[in-house]
């Protein structure tokens, strides 16, 4: 596996970050690294770090992970974000540890639902946010990473970090696994012939890879990821989703008054396939953290789509008695 | 009528559905099956998510049906809680 960190990779530009990865031959993790200047969302950092570990877990290889000596002044922040220590290597960087408060959180692995709980009790304070400011990022990073939990099959678990940028008063959260991907979860329970197909019902209301059932199960009901979307779309913030050979990334600028849709391509969007494969899924959030909806009218606006949504799909569901 | 208080079980935010589920199995069906009713006190949680509330309530609306509402009262929600729950009370029916 193959790779590259760009002087510049965020949401907006991921699809280049990624296009220039490989993921197909997981015995050797080969990382490289712009010369003067690395500036990366945390999800790129969380990619690493799971892959890292996965190689470095599964690899016969004597040296599974080879890393470029970095030289870029940013150098400083991948060490300080714990990537050297989840790709077990000697950055032989030298920082000075400052307080880590009102900044961000570290390449978090996450295995089990108890540290998920403590996590999500700790990363707030962490990050300095008020009550308001909290509740959607609280509730994004438990939905995601239960997902993760419940469905990836992954024996690593979720790779979670989190950065505050001052500038644009905005959270970037990423959240990785690479466990079985979202197709080989959703085709459980429906059908799904490509990895689009896939993500665009994990994205709609009350569709889950548990059963085919209305309403779910009794612990799953299909709408984690509809819920990260749509407090997204409200908040004009983008959200990405990449697993198999697809991403799909909600726009930042959707139609002034535009309600919250139940088909994910009903929002501004793109989705790009026949990208490297990721055995797994990838999500980043970008989360303003000013003039947000406030949360209990989110959730109203939500209730109303998703009540909608699965009253249509039952309607169509129902049958008439066949009178002769 | 029983109450379950939450917060000593899920804390300031419910979001472990391993606790929602334990709580429905443990104490609210054995009060349910022994006809009384209960009041689910959410004093102290500031709010919940839709995957906890689902885990806490769906299969009490799929197997007693949507009457057993008329036996469950939630206490002291704030307006998060109430719209979560307003979400899971409204796909179930």
């Amino acid at each position: 596996m193959k790779i590259h960190i760009p002087n510049s990779a965020f949401l907006g530009n991921l699809n280049a970050f990624i296009k220039r990865a490989d993921f197909s031959d997981s015995s050797t993790l080969y990382i490289t690294a712009n010369e003067k200047w690395m500036s990366v969302h945390p999800v790129v950092l969380c990619m690493i770090a799971a892959l890292g570990v996965m190689v470095r877990s599964e690899s016969q290889e004597k040296q599974p992970i080879l890393c470029e000596r970095f030289t870029a002044t940013s150098k400083h922040y991948f060490k300080r974000m714990g990537l050297f220590d989840f790709l077990r290597l000697d950055s032989e960087i030298e920082i000075v540890e400052h307080e880590s408060a009102g900044r961000f959180i570290p390449i978090s692995q996450i295995q089990d639902s108890k540290t998920l709980s403590r996590f999500i009790e700790d990363m707030i304070p962490l990050l300095h946010l008020d009550v308001k400011q909290s509740q959607s990022i609280k509730y994004i990073m438990s939905e995601l990473v239960r997902n993760v939990l419940e469905h990836s099959n992954s024996q690593y678990g979720a790779f979670v970090a989190a950065q505050y940028h001052k500038k644009t008063n905005t959270i970037r959260i990423g959240i990785v696994d690479t466990g079985v991907g979202i197709k080989r979860t959703i085709t459980r329970s429906h059908p799904a012939k490509t990895d689009a197909d896939a993500i665009r019902l994990a994205l709609t209301p009350g569709i889950t890879g548990t059963t085919s059932k209305e309403g779910g199960t009794d612990y799953n009901a299909g709408a984690g990821l509809f819920f990260t979307k749509s407090i997204s779309k409200t908040n004009k913030d983008f959200f990405v989703i990449y697993s198999g050979d697809t991403l799909f990334k909600l726009l930042k600028k959707q139609v002034e008054g535009s309600p919250l849709h139940s088909d994910p391509f009903d929002d501004r969007h793109t989705i790009e396939s026949n990208l490297p494969v990721w055995g797994g899924t990838v999500v980043g959030v970008d989360m303003t953290l000013d003039d947000n909806e406030d949360f209990a009218n989110l959730l109203e606006n939500i209730r109303e789509a998703y009540t909608a949504a699965v009253r249509a799909r039952r309607r169509k569901q129902y049958k008439k008695p066949n009178f002769i | 009528m029983k109450t379950i208080k939450l917060h000593p079980l899920v804390g300031t935010f419910g979001e472990n559905k391993d606790v929602a589920r334990d709580v429905r199995v443990e104490q609210i069906v054995p009060i349910l099956e022994v006809g009384k009713d209960l009041t689910l006190d959410f004093e102290g949680v500031d709010s919940v998510t839709q995957s906890f509330c689902h885990a806490l309530i769906s299969e009490l609306i799929r197997n007693y049906g949507v009457d057993v509402l008329d036996r469950i009262s939630f206490a002291n929600c704030t307006e998060e809680v109430k719209a979560v729950i307003g979400i899971v009370v409204d796909y179930m029916q």
